[in-house]
């Protein structure tokens, strides 16, 4: 497909050449603008194999981030946290997450089924409180998406028994996975998603940084938009999700990482996945994220900076990490 | 000396070198600043930049830095828009000398101080120049909004052709109108601005868009960006029209329309930051209704103007000739027709927004908000420059065959480019996240490519234009004399 689009063009080119193309700019950016418009309808294979590699970093681990103030937010404003916690140290592994769903479906914690139209995972959750304010939607006690099985998207199999992780992508984050994945996730392990200022000061430390390492952002130190890592292709798949703690410093073949490891030793705290938030705001249905992911460009894995969505949103670049 | 003395005469004394001037500043700086974020960014150049021109970029500036980039390069677009008005409207001498005066010293100062500030260190010294610039220029609007003053009987309109009440002049009024709103406007983003500014601590109001609870500061800026962008837009239409001789039943019915929808549209955004805030956007929306048809009759008076004077000299013309006269001339076509192509990347995506807003878009997370939000308006300044950029080549006296390929040029290219940010702004509606790549890559060479283009076709005209300074008897020395009024078509 690309080859032959690439040999049109070229032809495309000479034959404007020899008719004084600059003369005759319509019709040459008409026939650009096709050419590109039909280039731009390309398939993309979802399942082009993914290069493997062990980094080292355990997704069993967790990190204990102590009491005390930090500096929050853009205007880094004094912000005190009066507890300790512990956050895991990388994101969900997909090999976690359906070690979960495997489990949670054989105990009937959660089933599939349909929502609105598709094929999920899903399960229950006790709803919020409805205050009833401009563009705010309600979330009721009730059956909500977990995960859908249906994206071609995603990175697991599912035999309708057990969850797999499909291969390459074990030590990969999970995405595709809603708020209320997230929620029950942490849940069942213990745990609970971190609150944004939990997540914000475990990011940066207490010393007002805006990227856990610093202040300069490297290609080779997170996984964000076009940053040349070995699991992007830009002309085809575009960004992918690298292993959790992939950027440790260590070299893989002939690409070097520098660490993207927090203050308190967490990674990819900045970009490859958003990673999803606990908070739960009055008048408002959205769910917060932050972290940047694979899909940004390095602004948006600034410290402070928020995404928010609708708690049923998935995404292949969404996913997320406990506290407990 | 002497060589100096009068380039600098005709660069800094007359209309048409002082729009050269703004138009080259505006292309240096777009150039410039434009190398530092998007595939510029991806491709190294940004970093590249920032190392050679010893810039310090703080992360937690980013918002500061990007408010004052687009504050630097509107008012070089207001300069320019006021150098017109100036050169079209009838004004006591003294209100031209001074308002040029003042509007010159002040953009010029406001994009080497404020940019100097927002991108090489905190020197307070640069920002309260910055600041001080800002003001030269709300100076030059109130004395221009003063020199507009419809109501003096020396301005009436004699001409019944024209829309007058008694011999007051309605266009006159439309123009008085959009200044004052303008002006007052312009508060509207000072005192946040000061709020915030004083303190660093802005952001960018497509980031906070979603929060169910918005302070009035909040609101005031929120209102302020879309008010100032609007009145530009209405400013710019007010001039086209004036450039190409507006008149006629339908200037009698638009000019009223245009005082009405700066108006109401004004309160509307005003009355973000006051208890009318639940119905503002109502409000807006009856505003901007009757700008808009005032905008559709300037373009059909245009269009049907353009195909009687193309026409002129042929017997009952086919609809084919019609067709032809009415594209024979890009320079006086392409500004009406950036009207209609606005409707579609940015009227029409933002109405398509409002009315499936819940179903659709806040589906999306925010970030994709954020890109049909911020892309819409970018595509509509975009717009507004492109005019200027066509009108620009009316009145350097572009000729037969450059006259045509500048013409077209501006009009294909930049609509590929917009065309392709809104495709951009929309693709969620038919892709999906996995698999947009390529159409990604496609609207992303596309702008590039069309603003590319754009921008070197600028250059050349720029350059050209640098070239004939050097020249004793160059276009210059013709056109210091030249006022846009006795040009008007």
């Amino acid at each position: 497909m690309m080859g032959t689009i690439r040999l049109l063009a070229r032809e495309t080119l000479l034959q404007a050449k020899k008719s004084r193309f600059c003369w005759k700019l319509p019709q040459t950016c008409v026939l650009v603008v096709t050419i590109l418009l039909l280039a731009g309808c390309a398939t993309v294979d979802l399942d082009a194999p993914i290069p493997s590699f062990e980094t080292g970093i355990d997704p069993n681990a967790w990190a204990t981030i102590p009491a005390g103030e930090f500096l929050a937010g853009q205007a880094a404003e004094k912000t005190l946290i009066d507890h300790d916690y512990q956050m895991m140290i990388t994101d969900v592994t997909v090999s976690q997450y359906t070690a979960y769903l495997t489990e949670s479906l054989a105990a009937g914690k959660v089933k599939t089924g349909e929502y609105k139209g598709r094929k999920a995972v899903i399960g229950f959750y006790p709803g919020d409180v409805f205050h009833n304010v401009k563009h705010e939607e309600k979330i009721e006690a009730g059956e909500w998406i977990f995960i859908p099985l249906d994206d071609p998207a995603s990175r697991f199999d599912f035999d309708g028994v057990k969850f797999t992780p499909k291969s390459g992508y074990e030590n990969h984050p999970m995405t595709d996975v809603t708020w209320f994945g997230a929620w029950d996730y942490c849940g069942s392990n213990g745990g609970r998603l971190p609150s944004e200022l939990e997540w914000e000061k475990a990011a940066r430390g207490t010393d007002g940084r805006a990227l856990p390492w610093g202040e300069t952002m490297v290609l080779n130190q997170a996984n964000f938009y076009a940053n040349r890592d070995p699991f992007e292709d830009m002309s085809s798949f575009g960004s992918r999700t690298s292993p959790v703690g992939f950027y440790n410093g260590n070299t893989y073949g002939d690409y070097a990482t520098l660490s993207n490891a927090s203050p308190y030793g967490l990674y990819d705290m900045a970009g490859n996945v958003w990673q999803w938030t606990g908070n739960i705001y009055e008048g408002m249905h959205y769910r917060f994220m932050r972290g940047g992911s694979k899909d940004t460009y390095a602004m948006d894995l600034r410290a402070w900076v928020r995404n928010n969505a609708t708690p049923t949103y998935f995404s292949p670049g969404v996913g997320f990490r406990c506290v407990k | 000396m002497q060589f100096i003395r009068e380039r600098f005469a005709y660069l800094f004394n007359s209309t048409k070198g002082l729009i050269l001037v703004a138009i080259a500043m505006i292309g240096m700086e777009t150039t410039l600043f434009g190398m530092l974020s998007g595939p510029m960014a991806e491709m190294g150049v940004r970093d590249w930049v920032i190392k050679n021109l010893g810039m310090q970029i703080v992360q937690a500036e980013r918002e500061g830095r990007i408010i004052i980039l687009y504050h630097s390069i509107a008012m070089a677009v207001v300069a320019i828009e006021t150098y017109m008005i100036t050169s079209l409207v009838r004004m006591k001498t003294f209100y031209i000398k001074a308002v040029r005066v003042l509007i010159t010293i002040g953009y010029i100062l406001t994009m080497i101080f404020g940019m100097g500030f927002a991108y090489w260190g905190h020197n307070w010294a640069l920002h309260g120049v910055y600041i001080a610039s800002l003001s030269l220029i709300f100076f030059a609007g109130l004395l221009l909004t003063i020199g507009l003053w419809p109501w003096n009987k020396e301005y009436n309109q004699p001409d019944p052709a024209y829309a007058s009440i008694r011999g007051f002049d309605m266009e006159r009024a439309a123009f008085f109108t959009t200044a004052l709103t303008t002006l007052i406007s312009v508060l509207f983003g000072a005192v946040p601005g000061s709020f915030f500014g004083n303190g660093f601590e802005t952001f960018l109001a497509e980031n906070i868009i979603r929060y169910p609870e918005k302070t009035p500061m909040e609101f005031a800026v929120i209102g302020h960006l879309h008010i100032m962008l609007a009145l530009i837009c209405v400013m710019i239409t007010l001039i086209i029209g004036r450039w190409l001789d507006f008149k006629g039943i339908l200037h009698k019915i638009a000019m009223p329309l245009m005082i009405l929808g700066a108006i109401v549209l004004s309160l509307g955004v005003w009355g973000v930051v006051t208890p009318l805030e639940p119905v503002a956007h109502m409000i807006i929306y009856v505003g901007a209704t009757p700008s808009m048809l005032a905008a559709l009759m300037l373009v059909i008076f245009g269009w049907d103007k353009l195909i009687r004077q193309g026409t002129a000299n042929i017997n009952k013309p086919g609809i084919l000739q019609k067709f032809g006269a009415l594209l024979n001339d890009p320079l006086r076509f392409g500004p009406l027709w950036q009207m209609v192509f606005m409707n579609f990347t940015t009227s029409g995506v933002g109405i398509f927004m409002a009315i499936r807003l819940d179903e659709i878009f806040r589906v999306w997370p925010a970030r994709e908000e954020r890109i049909e939000l911020t892309g819409h308006w970018h595509v509509l300044s975009a717009i507004v420059a492109t005019i200027i950029l066509l009108y620009y080549g009316d009145m350097i006296g572009l000729q037969g065959k450059v006259r045509k390929l500048y013409g077209w040029a501006i009009i294909i290219l930049s609509d590929i480019a917009f065309a392709a940010v809104t495709i951009f702004e929309m693709k969620r509606l038919g892709v999906s996240e996995a698999t947009q790549q390529p159409l990604v890559n496609t609207v992303m060479l596309l702008i590039d490519f069309g603003l590319g283009m754009l921008l070197v076709i600028l250059a050349m005209v720029m350059g050209w234009r640098l070239l004939d300074l050097f020249k004793s008897k160059g276009r210059w020395t013709e056109e210091i004399d030249h006022e846009l009024a006795p040009e008007v078509k």
